[in-house]
């Protein structure tokens, strides 16, 4: 058998030396692609399409940043990662960024030695029950049966939650997302908790999604964000103002379809800023001036990656909610382009 | 009374035979022996019609009578009919069996998949014509597939990220496969040798991969060997997965092997020494020809299992079938079709693993000398 020879070919054609991480954005540009770890498939967050392709409100953050660095959304390659690898990828170098529907916890950041970059997304689990039980609200689940995937923090906060409202409630252990739905469908638990986002999307699925509410009450923060790691602070810097711009973007109207007008020049200075027209803010990290201009190019502000994916026009259908605007009730807020 | 046919007259003995009375011969015998020859087998009979009665037709009408080949999305689907939504199979079908290898690349995959056969079957079958000319292709085949699956001497470069779907199921599979069988063997040879370091070395290996979970030699190949390896160095996760895979079934067909080598006879052994033939002419001639025979099983036990537990590469975020399932779905127009999907996954790996348990028992008839145990 000839497969050693194989193992030694594979091999050496794999053992890629890269320089220290000391510097990711020479890294990234010397090899002219940017390496995203994406999940392996969240319902509107990470998904490939008809032709093979990532998308998704979290793959939209790796695309801008890597248009942001080359003036081109597809350098981007992607790692798919789960729970398990995702932080073993990022540390290791084998990926330049997350974007993976990861929850910013204090011992992620610190312990793990990861910088949060921002925070795409505000989660929060929820509940969802048939609109035939008649409840209205999380606190008269008292003696319900709970469909609930064992040992996430899901669980944790469900019994948190019932304690410290006294009430008992019994749990139908399940694994996946799949498998809670047929258990849900079929009637085998009242009420199915997760992430006020993957309800949804589950929710979506059904045949009659109008039979089913999800209940007013949020029992835990999920904060998700793109992230890197620890000791490259300026590469930290680009992917947290990428982010920023997207979001900035949305609050000054700029979007896909007239940023290149508005980068010639507008009679907002903020904008003018922040797409090169005034000063010098690209060199600033390291980039050229019309960084931002690509980066919005790239699948729009950030109001319009989150219509195409998961808004309520998709059969997601999210609601904006706490991921509104500041200016129109909701917790997305930047820091000032100046 | 007066139509009476006249009987007409033998001679004793010269009666020609007259077939069985109606109940004991043919459809009819069959069924009574077989479905209704007892008061059990009667209920467990009607049990069984209508069990096959309340699952056939609307299988039937879900998988081919209702189904929808052609929409565009799952709503499109729901809208044409009840039934399966084979569409998404249909639109992303290509991502099953390519994962994310580049579309004007994907000859390679299948020109490697049509030598693979070429390949095997001069192995799998004695009476191929040509077989000596086909064996020296076989034995080069690895080389060629490599260099046909991820680029090289004229052929642009194809990165392992890009494998997926059932290429990918295959690569782990047939590699681990090949490649675990030599070394198996060898480790059965090493932990029966007289050589007492040699035999602690297989014993050690042996007992360590065995002791061990696959999922954890997975981890270890996705995770821990990023520390042991110096800084920045980046060793391929697909090589490194194919690395534990073959480790993990060579243990596993060294100790069938082993079961195989202690089956042989001492005699044997002190045959052939006593004809003077060295350690490995011994092994070579006399008693792995019979070893292996006897453990083909097994070792086949070990291939399908080794197969199977290739979806396993899923969990370190490797998209075989499985894992490029959960990212279809995840797609807002096809979310909620995991059946269809599921379905499809199944039958690929029903095919393949019949095949070779077919292909175990027609070894074993071939070999078949005649010393039944």
């Amino acid at each position: 058998m000839k497969v050693s020879r194989l193992f030694l070919g594979v091999a050496a054609a794999s053992l890629v030396a890269s320089a220290a991480y000391a510097d990711t954005l020479s890294d990234v540009q010397a090899k002219g692609f940017l390496q995203c770890g994406v999940s392996t498939g969240v319902a509107g967050f990470a998904f490939t399409d008809d032709a093979g392709n990532w998308q998704g409100f979290d793959p939209a953050v790796c695309q801008a940043v890597a248009a942001a660095i080359f003036g081109d959304a597809s350098k981007t390659k992607y790692t798919p990662t789960t729970g398990k690898t995702r932080f073993e990828a990022l540390k290791s170098g084998e990926i330049d960024m997350l974007a993976r529907n990861t929850t910013w916890t204090y011992s992620r950041d610190v312990d793990l030695k990861l910088s949060f970059t921002g925070i795409n997304y505000y989660d929060g689990q929820g509940f969802m029950v048939p609109k035939g039980l008649g409840v209205s609200s999380a606190k008269e689940l008292d003696g319900a049966s709970v469909c609930i995937q064992t040992g996430t923090t899901t669980e944790l906060n469900l019994a948190d939650f019932f304690r410290t409202n006294n009430m008992s409630y019994e749990p139908v252990p399940i694994e996946t997302n799949a498998e809670a739905r047929q258990n849900y469908q079929a009637g085998r638990c009242d009420v199915y908790t997760t992430d006020a986002s993957g309800l949804a999307a589950t929710r979506a699925t059904f045949e009659n999604p109008a039979d089913h509410v999800i209940l007013p009450e949020i029992i835990s923060k999920e904060p998700l964000g793109p992230l890197v790691r620890h000791g490259d602070d300026n590469w930290a810097d680009l992917v947290r103002w990428t982010l920023n711009v997207l979001i900035i973007a949305e609050e000054l109207g700029v979007t896909q379809d007239n940023v290149m007008e508005m980068a010639k020049g507008t009679d907002n200075p903020e904008i003018n800023r922040m797409l090169g027209a005034e000063g010098s803010y690209g060199d600033m990290l390291g980039l050229p001036a019309d960084w931002a201009v690509h980066a919005i190019k790239a699948g729009g502000n950030y109001g319009e990656i989150f219509a195409r994916f998961i808004g309520t026009e998709t059969d997601i259908g999210l609601e904006r909610g706490l991921n509104e605007l500041w200016t129109k009730g909701g917790l997305i807020y930047a820091p000032p382009f100046r | 009374m007066s139509e009476q046919t006249v009987e007409q007259k033998y001679a004793p003995g010269t009666h020609p035979s007259l077939p069985p009375p109606v109940a004991d011969r043919g459809a009819i015998k069959w069924v009574r022996e077989n479905l209704f020859s007892s008061p059990t087998n009667i209920v467990l009979t009607l049990l069984s019609i209508y069990l096959l009665y309340a699952i056939i037709p609307p299988l039937v009408d879900w998988m081919l009578i209702n189904s929808v080949f052609d929409a565009g999305s799952r709503n499109e689907c729901w809208e044409k009919g009840s039934g399966a939504c084979w569409a998404i199979v249909v639109v992303r079908f290509d991502q099953f069996v390519y994962g994310f290898y580049p579309e004007e690349e994907r000859w390679r995959v299948i020109l490697a998949f049509l030598l693979l056969i070429a390949a095997l079957v001069p192995i799998l079958y004695d009476k191929t014509p040509f077989r000596k000319l086909g064996l020296v292709f076989s034995g080069v085949y690895p080389i060629i597939a490599y260099f046909l699956l991820w680029g090289g001497l004229g052929l642009a470069h194809v990165e392992s990220a890009k494998f997926g779907g059932f290429m990918l199921t295959l690569t782990i599979g047939v590699t681990g496969i090949v490649a675990s069988l030599p070394l198996g063997i060898l480790l059965a040879l090493g932990r029966r040798s007289d050589l007492l370091i040699l035999r602690v070395i297989c014993v050690c290996f042996i007992e360590f991969i065995r002791g061990v979970p696959l999922i954890t030699l997975l981890f270890v190949a996705s995770t821990l060997l990023n520390y042991f390896l110096p800084p920045g160095t980046y060793f391929d996760l697909l090589l490194r997965v194919l690395i534990m895979v073959t480790l993990f079934s060579a243990a596993y067909i060294a100790e069938v092997v082993r079961g195989g080598l202690q089956a042989i006879p001492k005699g044997q052994t002190e045959a052939a020494q006593a004809l003077g033939l060295s350690y490995w002419k011994n092994m070579g001639l006399i008693i792995l020809p019979q070893a292996l025979k006897i453990s083909i099983p097994g070792i086949v036990n070990t291939f399908i299992g080794l197969y199977k537990d290739t979806t396993l590469v899923v969990i370190i975020g490797l998209l075989d079938p499985i894992g490029l399932s959960q990212a279809v779905l995840a797609d807002s127009k096809w979310q909620g079709l995991s059946t269809e999907i599921y379905v499809f996954i199944a039958l690929f790996f029903f095919v393949s693993c019949f095949a070779m348990s077919r292909y175990s028992i027609y070894l074993e008839k071939k070999l078949e000398t005649g010393h039944k145990r």
